[in-house]
């Protein structure tokens, strides 16, 4: 009886450890995935609307974001290494928009975790970070990707009737914008 | 038999405390700068003090050890700069890792109404030197509220019960006087527009 009791009190033990470890782990996006559906408030500013080819009311999705290729940087106003490669996202921009076979195809976002608006506001002009930042201020894409740790860049490209699949998703530092760049692209044209 | 028992209702307890610490763990984002550093404590009760100030009282003065060596008074700043008063609970934990730097690169907001940066904790002076540094260096003193343990953080009612201090921001003017008290829930970082529209109606 002790013994079956014994038994019992393992098995449930075993159960709780492996709950625990399955709820606090993190998930993260996965290469292949498709980035979840969430809806992110509109941007105020028009040429950031212009630049995302979106418009109308309501929010807005990355599907409805027109390009082939949408880079997401994972930001935060507070993160020291966010502050220190603003300059490397500018960078990131302006190679593409002078690059023939990039440009109006490949787009950049900036989402600010756990920013405000006026955060993120505040970062985009200390920074003149020329494309658009927008905020997660309700800290969606934690709830749907597990904790972010900033910087972390994700790159989707536009497969079967525009959904956004995830081909590129890593924390970390932006190193070299120009070998990033072509490392996404060649990803993209991957079959 | 009974022993045994209520061994194992213990037994069972912990693993359930342990699991509701796993699950609460989680701060929505972290700087990667101090990834594998950061000490996560879980949730914390929000607030674990009671103010000893209020809106309109002459601030609690005083003077601590800022990590360059040299002592900081809040009186040195009466009739010259509005002074914001940034407590954070401790060196090396999840949330006030991601505040300071924020409040880093905002130089000019202090600037601009006038006002000066205080950062205190009730940590030691070697430990806010290894943590502040390892965010790159601050601009704003950081001051040590080690010893008498958290006197100062006492003084304005922000002492906790296990000897760190509340997240809370004072605003207090060129004349001393308190202006702005937010005591933020601990596990939560406090908005900067909180810190920059209160300087705005100092200015005003």
């Amino acid at each position: 009886m002790i013994r079956l009791r014994r038994i019992s009190f393992i098995v449930l033990l075993l159960f709780l450890c492996s709950t625990s470890l399955l709820l606090g782990a993190e998930e993260t996006l996965k290469v292949g995935d498709i980035f979840p559906d969430i809806e992110f408030k509109m941007p105020g500013k028009s040429e950031d609307k212009q630049y995302l080819g979106i418009g109308g009311w309501g929010g807005f999705k990355i599907a409805d974001i027109k390009a082939d290729v949408v880079i997401i940087e994972l930001f935060s106003m507070y993160c020291p290494h966010c502050q220190t490669e603003a300059p490397l996202t500018r960078e990131l921009y302006k190679i593409i928009e002078k690059d023939k076979k990039l440009e109006g195809r490949f787009k950049i976002i900036g989402i600010g975790i756990n920013n405000s608006d006026y955060e993120v506001d505040f970062f985009r002009k200390k920074y003149e970070i020329p494309f658009p930042l927008i905020s997660d201020q309700e800290n969606v894409i934690s709830e749907s990707m597990g904790k972010v740790f900033t910087p972390h860049y994700i790159a989707v490209r536009m497969v079967d009737n525009k959904k956004p699949q995830v081909i590129f998703s890593e924390m970390g530092r932006l190193e070299d914008p120009k070998a990033f760049l072509d490392k996404i692209f060649k990803l993209s044209e991957e079959k | 038999m009974f022993v045994s028992k209520n061994r194992g209702v213990i037994t069972i307890l912990g693993f359930i405390t342990i699991f509701t610490i796993f699950i609460c763990a989680t701060a929505y984002s972290e700087s990667g700068a101090f990834k594998g550093s950061i000490y996560n404590p879980g949730k914390l009760k929000p607030i674990d003090s009671s103010l000893k100030v209020k809106i309109g009282d002459k601030a609690p003065g005083f003077t601590l050890p800022a990590i360059d060596g040299k002592n900081i008074s809040l009186n040195q700043f009466r009739g010259k700069k509005n002074v914001v008063l940034s407590f954070v609970p401790a060196a090396w934990t999840p949330i006030c890792s991601d505040q300071w730097p924020g409040y880093n690169i905002a130089k000019e907001i202090f600037d601009e109404y006038d006002a000066v940066l205080l950062g205190i904790t009730t940590d030691n002076i070697p430990t806010l030197f290894a943590w502040t540094n390892a965010m790159g260096g601050v601009w704003f003193p950081v001051l040590s509220d080690f010893w008498p343990h958290g006197e100062v953080a006492d003084s304005y009612g922000v002492l906790r019960s296990d000897g760190i201090s509340d997240r809370a921001i004072f605003i207090i003017d060129k004349n001393g006087i308190i202006s702005f008290i937010d005591v933020n829930d601990i596990n939560v970082r406090p908005r900067l527009e909180v810190i920059v529209d209160e300087l705005k109606k100092l200015k005003d």
